[in-house]
């Protein structure tokens, strides 16, 4: 019985700290060069979270961007979610929708630091779409759908 | 008389600027009467002895509105005594949310003890009029000749996640600087919270 029990605690304690190291999680230093890259490509940066109903509406529509415009965009999708819910949900929700598109993790409290450096007009709701390339970007307080996002994104092309 | 025009010119600015984005500091915030998790109907006016409110919109199903629930709880405690009392104001269409129905409001606060008005805003109009986005969003408003002024927005303190690590307590820095008579620390603060439902 307690062989049985041990056993559960060490492959359970295996299975969820290798688990939870899949992911990559940052304070806002470490993914603040996601929002300033400097090359040819579009930038499209979403931040969201599990508990976010509308965002999670949304998520295919970033993923298939990604697929749609592979050479030309790259989709980062920041996800807010507690590390208290990496395991119990972060880790399964994306397990279960295989996205392509990158996905980091933010985990920074003081967020009264950082949010105003995203852009000066977020007052902390999600979710929240940052677009940008070399020459010029634009944030975007709301939920898309697929065909505003795509001639949002087109619009930084050329 | 003169004293009287520049008076209401103050009024209808605030009142022109907060019917563009909500209330920005130094807004007069408008009255409301909502209805309580107890059947009764709760105004701003009924309170004749604060000297200010805290105002927090806020609800039982946003995990960041969930984390700050006892410390919300803890603000009416510590202030409610002192003059500012707590009002919870639940904005979110609870056909979206069913979670956030009135029914369930109650039961929340009965299981959570919650001793502050827990209201419901049912025809979602005095968040727009507030400017609130998002749960927990607060406005603390100080009394002033009946008039309400927006002395602070924004959020509770600067760690959602572990209330024993907060370093800056926004809201009761400010509450504490209006008791005082001084001007409040830090006026405005951001924080991430679950959008309104609408």
């Amino acid at each position: 019985m307690n062989f049985i029990k041990v056993f559960f605690l060490v492959s359970f304690s295996i299975c969820c700290t290798s688990n939870v190291e899949k992911l990559e999680v940052y304070d806002f230093d470490g993914i603040e060069h996601y929002l300033k890259q400097n090359d040819d490509k579009v930038y499209v940066v979403n931040f969201w979270a599990t508990w976010c109903a509308p965002c999670v509406k949304e998520l295919p529509y970033f993923d298939q961007i990604q697929q749609d415009f592979k050479e030309n965009v790259e989709v980062v999708l920041i996800s807010l979610d507690f590390p208290s819910q990496y395991e119990s949900k972060l880790i399964p929700f994306l397990e279960k929708k295989q996205l392509t598109s990158k996905v980091i993790v933010l985990d920074d409290t003081d967020m009264n630091s950082w949010i105003p450096k995203i852009d000066s007009e977020w007052d902390g709701a999600i979710p929240v779409t940052l677009i940008y390339n070399k020459d010029q970007r634009q944030f975007y307080p709301q939920s898309f759908t697929y065909d505003e996002l795509s001639s949002e994104v087109r619009k930084f092309m050329n | 008389m003169n004293k009287l025009k520049l008076l209401l010119f103050t009024v209808l600015l605030a009142t022109a600027i907060s019917a563009q984005n909500g209330y920005d500091i130094g807004a007069l915030a408008a009255d409301f009467n909502l209805e309580n998790i107890d059947g009764s109907f709760v105004s701003l006016s009924d309170f004749n002895e604060s000297k200010g409110f805290i105002v927090v919109f806020t609800c039982n199903t946003c995990p960041y509105a969930v984390a700050y629930e006892d410390r919300i709880e803890a603000l009416n405690k510590k202030y409610a005594k002192k003059g500012y009392p707590v009002i919870a104001i639940m904005p979110n269409n609870t056909e979206i949310k069913p979670g956030d129905s009135l029914d369930a409001m109650k039961k929340r606060a009965n299981k959570k003890g919650f001793t502050f008005p827990y209201l419901i805003d049912r025809e979602q109009a005095v968040f727009p009029q507030y400017g609130a986005t998002k749960t927990p969003h607060v406005y603390v408003l100080q009394k002033n000749n009946e008039m309400h002024i927006v002395r602070y927005i924004g959020a509770i303190d600067d760690n959602y996640k572990d209330a024993d690590k907060v370093v800056l307590k926004y809201v009761e820095d400010a509450v504490d600087a209006l008791l005082m008579n001084r001007q409040v620390p830090v006026s405005k603060t951001r924080a991430i919270g679950c959008s309104i439902k609408i």
